[in-house]
């Protein structure tokens, strides 16, 4: 694997700390004029997503990590794994729990997910920006209601419960923002 | 990130320029209207800075008058050529230059940089400190600046006296203040300093006006006498102001024999830490050795002056072409 000076450092450069693979947000070369030269790093660690300041003595080297993002669509789950595919080379990889975390409650049959690859194996599954499920189960809107009063929670087909609208009903396909899971809009039939 | 085809632009806009321009005839003014000489000195030298924490660029002389190749090195600061000046008769002097430093480039730093310098005569690093406050009132309209000891901030702002402190009570208030270093905290006094102060210290400090900060710990004096009443400091300041450190100054070390064994320790160090020892400027020691008026200087970053006048966020704002464009 490739060793990267502190030079080197930018935001984006995926490097080794700790025995774990972590991604650069950061980075800040501090020099006093009489002194010691070091990099001010802020890093986020792409296996436990925790984001952390380390400051390194500019010089220093750190070992790369072989970290890649790839695009597959989402196949099913076994009950212990879940499978993902290559849409072009049809090749199929299966990410375990930990690697997939809270994002399995946006996991559609056919998305197209970004899987983060470390040394080849699956560390993290991040669902499309928006998703559309639809809603299994709401309680009935009250007649005349209008959208922006608070709104109900609304259980998906994938188990997440999203707050929508008072006039959307159970069995709708709606589509929401994985990022904030807020709903978004009615999905367009 | 600019695509490779803009690369041959400047990253500086023109009213930048012409604001740097303005800078530097203003600087001039204020030099012209003290009566300090305007000097120009060379760039490439024989001899060069032996600190620890400087790197020079150096580069082959292959036409030299003993036929004999020779490497010259890029200087890091005017200093040595000036103060020969001085020890020569020159009186107070003053230089715009640039400046080489074989090191990383990042917001405030570029290999290649100007510099102002300049030296009086008949000053200490007190009546330094007042004037160059002048030139700031001058240059950025700041209000007159703080002036605080070393030891006084270092208790300020961390509860610890930095000339007492043994190495343990550094490392524990770094960790205290949250320094997570990659390979471990430094074992030794001057490094764990350097931390606490530019990472806990400096941002907190000039937010308002320039802040003169002098008497250093004389294990960091460079080129700056030692305090004639408490050998512990010595009579060094630096100017901070809004997070950015933007001059250095001394009231000068005359002592040859004293600065000739600050070479020597630099380079014993040098060889310690499995760097290269480098040859010292003997024409430096020898004007010493005659005699330096007593005087204090100080060089200040012009660039960095321009990016405060300008509230520019990156030196590349305010240069033409920064290293990975030259």
């Amino acid at each position: 694997m490739a060793f990267y000076s502190t030079n080197e450092f930018k935001g984006g450069l995926k490097i080794m700390l700790d025995g774990e693979p972590c991604n650069i947000l950061e980075n800040e070369y501090v020099k006093p004029g009489k002194g010691q030269a070091f990099n001010r790093v802020k890093i986020r660690k792409l296996i436990s997503g925790k984001v952390l300041e380390k400051t390194f003595r500019s010089g220093e080297t750190v070992e790369g990590a072989d970290v890649m993002d790839t695009e597959l669509a989402y196949l099913y789950t076994d009950g212990e794994f879940y499978h993902f595919m290559n849409n072009d080379t049809f090749e199929q990889i299966a990410a375990d729990e930990k690697a997939v975390g809270e994002n399995v409650k946006w996991l559609k049959e056919n998305d197209v997910c970004t899987i983060t690859l470390w040394n080849g194996a699956p560390i993290t599954v991040s669902p499309p920006n928006f998703v559309e499920l639809e809603i299994t189960e709401t309680d009935p809107g009250l007649k005349g209601d209008t959208a922006g009063t608070g709104g109900k929670p609304a259980t998906l087909s994938t188990g997440a419960v999203v707050r929508v609208p008072l006039f959307v009903q159970t069995g709708e396909v709606i589509r929401v923002d994985t990022r904030s899971g807020e709903y978004v809009s009615r999905a367009q039939k | 990130m600019q695509t490779p085809s803009d690369a041959w632009q400047p990253t500086a806009a023109f009213d930048n320029l012409r604001q740097r321009a303005a800078l530097l005839r203003t600087i001039r003014e204020f030099f012209y209207q003290r009566d300090v000489l305007e000097v120009d000195t060379p760039l490439l030298s024989h001899g060069t800075v032996t600190d620890v924490h400087l790197a020079a660029f150096s580069s082959a002389f292959s036409h030299s008058e003993t036929g004999k190749p020779e490497t010259l090195y890029l200087q890091t600061s005017p200093e040595y050529a000036m103060k020969r000046l001085l020890c020569a008769g020159s009186d107070s002097i003053y230089q715009i230059c640039k400046a080489f430093r074989h090191e990383g480039a990042g917001r405030f730093h570029n290999p290649e940089f100007t510099m102002l310098e300049w030296y009086r005569t008949g000053f200490d690093h007190h009546a330094l400190m007042a004037e160059m406050d002048e030139l700031l009132q001058a240059t950025l309209n700041t209000d007159p600046a703080e002036k605080v000891s070393y030891q006084d901030v270092f208790i300020r702002q961390l509860s610890v006296d930095p000339l007492t402190a043994p190495v343990e009570v550094l490392q524990k208030k770094a960790v205290e203040c949250g320094l997570d270093m990659n390979a471990g905290l430094p074992d030794d006094a001057d490094t764990l300093l350097q931390l606490l102060f530019s990472l806990y210290i400096e941002p907190l400090i000039g937010a308002d006006s320039p802040c003169f900060v002098y008497g250093f710990p004389a294990s960091q004096a460079a080129l700056a006498k030692v305090n004639a009443d408490d050998p512990r400091t010595a009579d060094r300041f630096e100017v901070y102001f809004k997070g950015v450190e933007l001059a250095n100054g001394f009231y000068e070390l005359a002592n040859a024999s004293e600065q000739r064994q600050r070479f020597l320790a630099d380079n014993a160090k040098r060889e310690e830490i499995g760097l290269p020892p480098l040859p010292v400027d003997e024409y430096f020691l020898s004007a010493l050795a005659s005699g330096l008026p007593d005087c204090a200087g100080v060089a200040l970053g012009i660039d960095r002056l321009l990016m405060l006048k300008l509230g520019a966020s990156h030196i590349q704002d305010v240069i033409t072409f920064p290293v990975s464009r030259a």
